[in-house]
């Protein structure tokens, strides 16, 4: 079979990156991040399920570095998911096709995922009541 | 195309295969389902940000956070199955690796899904410790 020697399109080592390219590829890392972040879902609903001292472990690793810069990423990840999957809907309802709206909507996803995570975390913070 | 489709073919836009969307068709189902779900998921979980076993299991008693909890589970794991789905279906080029990727991928959501909505019930009704 001859296909393996076929030429890719797009062909990575010599297509630009572009905001509506890169833009594409984050929407599927995030993707695959929140399928790992899920089993932080499963995690958290087990140590309810299983008592104060399990939860406590659980809380104690969310309030570590490591728990919290995970916690972070995954919001971000959520927050730009959810942003530019809306962007993917409005698509599939005909919307936005114009270079210059791809471009727009496009940057919009990026400010907003930034702007949401950053409002979540700081009324996290609040709610921790400073002592986080 | 459409010119050679009879009226009742063109209505169900099955096309000739006659199926082929319902990958497409859930994975945008469900994505419309997370859009709420997931704000009132992040609203909540910054609400609960630092509160106790007790609080987080007393929140889980009212009705509409357990149900709305359930749903999200349902969703989630219903939508990121498919998009993993598409990714193995992408990148991996072994037919027999790509199918027990898949059966595996699809299995343990199913897996995950009911063991927390089991979870999210047993915190409901306070069956816990």
């Amino acid at each position: 079979m001859t296909a393996r020697n076929r030429p890719l399109s797009p062909h990575l080592q010599i297509y630009r990156p572009q905001l509506t390219s890169l833009l594409s590829i984050t929407h599927r890392a995030t993707g695959i991040a929140l399928v790992a972040g899920a089993f932080l879902l499963v995690w958290w609903i087990a140590a309810l399920v299983r008592g104060p001292a399990p939860f406590a472990l659980f809380q104690h690793f969310i309030a570590s570095f490591l728990g919290r810069l995970l916690l972070f990423g995954w919001t971000w990840a959520l927050f730009y998911h959810l942003a530019n999957g809306i962007r993917h809907l409005s698509w599939d309802a005909g919307w936005g096709y114009e270079l210059e709206s791809t471009y727009a909507s496009g940057w919009f996803v990026v400010a907003a995922s930034v702007v949401l995570t950053l409002v979540a975390w700081s009324v996290g913070y609040v709610m921790l009541g400073g002592h986080g | 195309m459409s010119g050679m489709r009879t009226p009742l073919g063109r209505v169900r836009g099955l096309g000739s295969a006659k199926g082929g969307v319902e990958h497409w068709w859930m994975q945008r189902l469900t994505a419309v389902a997370l859009v709420p779900l997931t704000l009132w998921f992040v609203y909540s979980m910054v609400a609960l940000t630092g509160a106790e076993h007790a609080s987080v299991v007393n929140w889980f008693a009212r009705s509409r956070n357990a149900v709305l909890m359930i749903l999200l589970v349902v969703a989630t794991f219903h939508h990121g199955q498919l998009g993993v789905q598409v990714v193995i279906d992408d990148y991996v080029h072994s037919e027999r690796t790509k199918l027990a990727a898949i059966i595996i991928v699809k299995f343990a959501a199913v897996l995950l899904a009911a063991g927390s909505i089991f979870g999210i019930v047993r915190i409901a009704f306070g069956v816990i410790g």
